[in-house]
């Protein structure tokens, strides 16, 4: 068989486990943007739209095991890795039953071996202290940190990339390259490639151009293999899209560059390939997000006492 | 045992005990053995817990919150304190808010080592006192290095805490000698506080009927304990110096709310006797002036914070406010006799307490 037949021959959706929960995120974030909309959320929140399938497509390769650690932009990372919206939400609204008791919100939840922080390429060195953990203790297990392009303007980057290559640890940085820091265009804050800096290190780089779950997983699941069996670390680079704005209401680009990003969305791929079988799963996550919403928000508030 | 022998033994000792235990820093393996000897003979003993780095004090510091993470101990060498600058994000952001920022406790066991201080022409980005910049984030605890509290304890006791802490290691006390205090003082230790190890007291006879109390960290207690006799000496004038260990949070005139720990801790350093805070207390009721002395440059200081505690805890009982002397707000000269204008010196505290008693 060759590889267009192979492609061929796929079925036009990912199994409906992967589609439910690409669906899920994009109905929790679009669920998060109308709830602050409303007023009826505090503080700040950066959704993943677009990114959907990142955190999809990477979940059969990561196991109980391995740590990940995830950003500002987290959503999805940690609703592929648990599926727990009605923690995350409770969270973010401080009301009981939040992960992290409404003490981290939004971008800081520590659970089990996912942890999550607010500041741009500060859980580098920590993924690096974690993957000379389990290269000693667990062999075949990984540390995994989601950054963006706007993190490789941050020095922890490069000295945490140094030491893994140096020591060979088993070390995944996944990349989520959208093509803007916040409200910065790539090209205006960054010089040469991630692939540059990457090699420059001695990491191995690749470079995903697709948002096939199924055909991401292929591609990765033999370079993912060898980071646990070689301890070499991989940088994963996906060239991916930001459908929202970077928090709330805070888009200032042009409306063209958004249009090009929505022509490029993986929700309207997959809604075009399958019509019928897509908007039935659509909305039964859409009104999966809705009744999670209106049961979250009847919730008490989270309690916490600072002194514990 | 010299005071730098005392914490290289104390270094051999964790990682002797704990298998889990990592020391991490710049140029520390043999036969270098960091740039003030402190981690000689480790990397022989311990190869692969003993790490070696690149210049990356953000990058291993992160790295030893990982282990931390994980449920290893991790020791981090800063090759001169006034480099922690350069890991202030781990630290503060990272494995400080870690111990408490996800809603329910995260033990984090991790000591940042940092040789700190003057006296050496270092100059002024080798000679600082990075204290005050650590003092009062929640979740971090800072530590001074003493000649009169054991390193072996010390280091047990900031580990067992299960929080970070930032340890300060004045460099010039690395050639002094342990538990030595100049004649004709002696010292006890008390305690105070939770920080599990005692507050160490320096005095000639009664301690809670001092003429003066003297509040000071490790890297003090020389100037300080000169400055004592030559008062003694020349002035009668009798003063009892305090040199807790821990130094943030600052509760050595508090009741210890919970039994410190680890026990042995304690037991590890001479004379210890319980229930020390109500006994500071006393003596402070007693003095006639109470001093801090540090060698940080003025301005939002440890000392303070030292004095705001005492100030809110005594003030009616007190006769005068607290003194606090710091070094000049200045940058620390290289050239020796334009460094000793900068920093404190043993006279600036004999003048300051006979300023005080003359009121």
């Amino acid at each position: 068989m060759t590889e267009s037949s192979a492609v061929l021959a796929r079925p036009p959706l990912p199994d409906d486990g992967d589609l439910d929960l690409l669906l899920l995120i994009r109905h929790f974030e679009l669920a998060l943007l109308d709830l602050f909309g409303q007023g009826r959320i505090d503080g700040t929140t950066h959704t993943c739209l677009g990114q959907e399938y990142v955190p999809v497509s990477l979940r059969p390769l990561l196991g109980e095991t391995d740590y990940v650690f995830s950003n500002h932009r987290g959503h999805g990372h940690y609703l592929a890795r648990f599926e727990d919206p009605a923690g995350l939400l409770a969270e973010i609204m401080g009301r009981e039953g939040a992960v992290c008791r409404g003490v981290g919100g939004s971008q800081h939840i520590f659970r089990d071996r996912y942890m999550s922080t607010g500041v741009q390429g500060e859980s580098l060195p920590v993924a690096t202290g974690v993957a000379l953990h389990l290269k000693n203790t667990s062999p075949g297990s990984l540390a995994c940190v989601y950054i963006g392009d706007g993190t490789w303007g941050e020095g922890a980057v490069y000295e945490a990339l140094n030491i893994a290559s140096l020591w060979r640890l088993p070390l995944l940085v996944v990349v989520e390259h959208n093509g803007i820091a916040q409200s910065t265009p790539t090209a205006r804050q960054m010089a040469g490639t991630v692939r540059g800096r990457a090699e420059a290190f001695g990491a191995r780089h690749y470079r995903v151009d697709t948002s096939d779950v199924t055909l991401i997983r292929e591609e990765l699941a033999p370079l993912v293999s060898e980071v646990r069996l070689e301890n070499r670390p991989l940088v994963v680079e996906f060239a991916t899209q930001r459908l929202g704005p970077h928090s709330k209401g805070d888009d200032t680009r042009p409306r063209e560059v958004v249009r090009d990003a929505e022509a490029h969305d993986w929700y309207r791929r997959l809604a075009q390939a399958d019509p019928r079988r897509f908007a039935r799963a659509d909305e039964a996550q859409r009104a999966r997000v809705a009744a999670l919403v209106e049961e979250v928000c009847a919730r008490p508030q989270s309690r916490w006492d600072p002194c514990a | 045992m010299r005071v730098a022998e005392n914490l290289n033994a104390a270094l051999h000792g964790v990682l002797e005990a704990h298998p889990t235990t990592y020391v991490i820093g710049e140029d520390i393996l043999d036969p270098y053995g960091g740039a003030f000897k402190i981690t000689k003979g480790l990397s022989s003993r311990f190869p692969g817990r003993v790490l070696g780095t690149p210049i990356s004090e953000a990058g291993i510091t992160g790295l030893a919150a990982g282990l931390a993470l994980c449920g290893d101990a991790a020791i981090v060498e800063i090759m001169f304190g006034d480099f922690v600058a350069l890991a202030f994000d781990p630290i503060v952001n990272f494995a400080a808010k870690s111990g408490s920022m996800y809603g329910s406790r995260v033990p984090m066991r991790m000591v940042v080592r940092c040789p700190t201080g003057g006296g050496r022409g270092y100059g002024p980005t080798h000679s600082q006192s990075m204290q005050k910049h650590f003092i009062g984030v929640p979740g971090l605890s800072v530590y001074e290095m003493s000649p009169l509290h054991d390193n072996r304890a010390v280091v047990g006791a900031m580990l067992a805490s299960g929080e970070p802490s930032v340890f300060f290691e004045d460099k010039v006390l690395y050639t002094r000698t342990m538990f030595d205090v100049l004649e004709p003082f002696r010292y006890d230790m008390v305690a105070a506080g939770n920080a599990g190890v005692g507050v160490a007291r320096v005095f000639l006879d009664d301690p809670e009927a001092a003429d003066c109390v003297i509040v000071a960290p490790g890297g003090m207690v020389e100037r300080a304990t000169r400055a004592m006799r030559a008062l003694l000496l020349e002035h009668e004038v009798t003063c009892c110096l305090y040199v807790p260990s821990r130094l943030y949070p600052f509760d050595i005139f508090d009741d210890a709310d919970s039994p410190a720990s680890p026990g042995s801790s304690l037991s590890a350093s001479p004379g210890v006797q319980g229930s020390g805070a109500a006994r500071l207390r006393a003596g402070l009721r007693a003095a006639r002036a109470v001093l801090v002395v540090e060698e940080g440059t003025e301005g939002g200081t440890w000392g303070s914070e030292v004095a705001h505690r005492i100030h809110r805890l005594m003030w009616r009982e007190l006769r005068r406010p607290v003194v606090q002397i710091s070094s000049a707000d200045s940058v620390i000269p290289a050239a020796t006799h334009l460094e000793s204008r900068v920093l404190v010196q043993e006279s600036a505290i004999y003048d300051a307490v006979l300023e005080a008693l003359r009121d």
